[in-house]
């Protein structure tokens, strides 16, 4: 991947100029990636394992070494602040528990109807199942604020089933519980009222999202949907429809076609999108902090939030810092395992599937790029792995997995 | 709108619809027209589900609060009032955030079209000491989520003295490995033969790639160009740990505080759905202006 064929077409005399061409080329990227991305992932490291406040610089010579401290208080000693991570743990957990199996179905759904549907109207549809995507979240929060308010139009629709919705984003009861309610469970039974992990009851790991959640559960999926349909279509059209007409031919149902044919062939995208929506949904930030933090009784914060909150609002920043450490670390071991699982796949791809993809022209390898971009900002990933699905840069996809 | 983006569509699944006509006379064609039907009722019910709230939110902007917190699901406003439009630009900053952003989204973009363009030339064709690990120090960084960068930001603009300040807020985002990845594939992708009649020529290397193969690399620009704009249009995280004057706003902080600052209070909805359309409006357009001009570029690449 890293080497290209221009070593043997050069001569001694221009390498030189062109060696420190290339340097003098790489050196601005190079250094504003160094001094704003690499310094300052170190800078935050030694703020966790300090007790640094906030005055004056980190690294003045008041500020100390306290080890493993900050890890220490938000996981293993009993308290206040280990209580937090552990409700936020349990938001995000139940988030990406219901995100990416959604986003993921719906998203192909999306494509599968958008690829079967004939000349007419396909770029209409598209265009507005990835319209979402191109908005801002801050925008796309503005507009579900106003759709799920008590009085506000979802809440409207439902009224017309006599159904009387919940006050969506400021309501902080577990999904779960509500179930449970209706059969009038309504306090947990001795085994689950004791503490589970993080200090949380496991009462409250399994309530379920909150209500708020839900609907930010939904928010995702609304804005997501998209993105992933363009890595479905560009899946699908690299299958192409022959292999679909066979199994038609030879007798299959639409549906039986879809889930014995199609899934099985898409699934290096399906991997693709399972673990890029799996990486993206542990990052809310993005509405949790234009709804704020308290709402619907902290119900809606993630380890991400509860890391700035930490530290920017409540100036613990070696405890924040610790947070964001313990997502990094997280995050990075998905990305890893997606990379792994990906390269270990690679070899075996062409032989697999060489015949069903024989018209692709120059083979193109979804597994392969994605594995390089997984993990890149949001916004440009999805555009990389969609962009090279399509030819080149032909088509724009952009996400906005704003997870 | 729609047409625009039916034809980029067109282009891009030429191969496939071309072949579709032919396979459908063969086949079952009453069957298969039925499923086509099903399949356009169940588009047309989930492209509602998807543009609506949009609708909603045009009209919102244009209703009184009363209206707006009443009846969310009308489309007509019960008298339609420019008022949200007019105190968002009398009783709010709301064109300093605008032109924040731009002159911030401006900047970035020119910055990342230049600087990765030129690093991915540089990964792509240069032979130099050090290129793979470079290379790979990039590919690296792409695996750091964002998210995690909040703090990091912080602390060091505040060390370098940059902390709320234009400066430290664009010079940050004005490189992303993501960018220079993107170059570094096109240009892997491109023939050298052209560059080298340029170098017969005895061009320098800084003039063969600014006047040779920057041109040539215009559809990897473009998609460069729309990602950076939209990336920093919609960028959220680094403004918040990038500054904290209210001078500095841009529109997606300025807008965020306007949901939860006093403006926010009540049930004003149609200022901050008129705020919400307001931002949303450049993206958009640019977003298919764009598309339009991918689409040329490439149906002229194909031609060639």
């Amino acid at each position: 991947m890293t080497g290209t064929a221009s070593g043997s077409r050069r001569g001694g005399g221009i390498r030189r100029g062109e060696a420190r061409a290339g340097w003098l080329f790489v050196t601005p990227a190079v250094v504003i990636v160094v001094v704003f991305l690499a310094v300052p992932i170190l800078l935050a490291l030694w703020v966790s394992f300090s007790d640094w406040n906030g005055f004056r610089s980190p690294l003045n010579p008041n500020v100390n070494f306290v080890g493993l401290e900050n890890y220490a208080a938000i996981t293993t000693e009993p308290g206040l602040d280990q209580q937090n991570f552990g409700r936020a743990v349990r938001n995000n957990l139940w988030y990406v528990v219901f995100v990416v199996p959604l986003q993921t179905i719906v998203a192909l759904l999306l494509a599968v109807q958008v690829n079967r549907a004939a000349l007419r109207g396909r770029g209409f549809f598209r265009t507005a199942f990835y319209f979402p995507s191109v908005t801002s979240t801050v925008a796309i929060v503005i507009v579900f604020q106003f759709l799920f308010t008590a009085s506000g139009a979802i809440n409207a629709v439902l009224g017309f089933f006599g159904i009387s919705g919940p006050n969506w984003l400021n309501d902080a009861s577990g999904v779960f519980h509500n179930v449970l309610a209706v059969f009038g469970v309504t306090s947990p039974p001795e085994a689950l009222a004791q503490d589970g992990p993080l200090g949380v009851t496991w009462w409250e790991w399994l309530a379920g999202p909150s209500v708020a959640m839900s609907t930010l559960i939904m928010l995702a999926i609304f804005t997501t949907s998209g993105t992933f349909m363009l890595l479905f279509l560009a899946g699908l059209q690299a299958i192409g429809g022959e292999i679909d007409e066979a199994a038609r031919m030879d007798g299959a149902g639409p549906v039986r076609t879809f889930f014995s044919v199609t899934v099985p062939m898409l699934r290096p995208t399906l991997f693709t999108v399972l673990t890029l929506g799996l990486i993206g949904s542990w990052q809310v930030f993005d509405q949790i902090y234009v709804l704020g933090g308290s709402t619907a009784g902290g119900t809606i914060k993630t380890p991400a939030f509860l890391a700035y909150e930490t530290s920017f609002d409540e100036l613990k920043w070696g405890q924040g810092a610790a947070i964001a450490f313990i997502l990094f670390v997280f995050i990075i071991v998905l990305t890893l395992l997606q990379r792994w699982w990906l390269r270990e796949r690679d070899p075996k791809e062409p032989k697999r599937r060489g015949p069903a993809r024989g018209g692709a022209p120059g083979g193109r390898d979804e597994p392969d790029v994605s594995s390089a971009v997984v993990g890149a900002d949001p916004t440009d990933r999805a555009l990389l792995t969609g962009a090279d699905a399509s030819d080149e840069t032909g088509r724009t996809t952009r996400d906005g997995s704003r997870p | 709108m729609s047409d625009l983006s039916t034809r980029s569509v067109v282009t891009e699944g030429a191969g496939a619809s071309a072949a579709r006509p032919a396979r459908r006379r063969r086949g079952t064609p009453a069957k298969v027209r039925a499923g086509l039907w099903t399949s356009y009722l169940i588009l047309i019910g989930l492209a509602l589900i998807y543009i609506y709230p949009f609708i909603l939110s045009v009209a919102g902007s244009f209703k009184t609060d009363a209206d707006a917190t009443q009846n969310g699901l009308s489309l007509m406003p019960e008298t339609v009032t420019f008022a949200a439009y007019e105190r968002l630009f009398s009783d709010s900053p709301f064109p300093l955030w605008f032109g924040n952003t731009l002159l911030v989204t401006v900047i970035v973009t020119i910055g990342r079209v230049f600087f990765d363009s030129l690093a991915g030339y540089a990964l792509s064709r240069l032979q130099f000491r050090g290129r793979a690990f470079v290379f790979l120090f990039f590919i690296g960084v792409l695996a750091v989520p964002g998210v995690v960068l909040l703090i990091p930001r912080f602390l060091i603009l505040q060390q370098l003295g940059l902390y709320d300040s234009y400066a430290g807020m664009i010079i940050p985002l004005l490189s992303t490995a993501a960018g220079v990845f993107i170059m570094k594939q096109f240009f892997d992708s491109i023939p050298v033969s052209i560059e080298e009649a340029a170098r017969i020529d005895g061009a320098g290397q800084f003039r063969r790639f600014w006047s040779v193969v920057l041109p040539m690399a215009r559809p990897a620009l473009v998609t460069l160009i729309i990602l950076s704009f939209q990336g920093s249009w919609n960028e959220l995280q680094h403004f918040i740990v990038s500054r904290q004057s209210p001078e500095l706003n841009t529109l997606t902080t300025g807008v965020a505080s306007l949901v939860s600052g006093q403006l926010g209070s009540g049930n004003q909805f149609p200022l901050q759905l008129a705020a919400a359309v307001l931002m949303t409006i450049p993206v958009a357009v640019l977003f298919f202006i764009f598309q339009r001009r991918i689409m040329n570029t490439t149906a002229g690449a194909e031609k060639g």
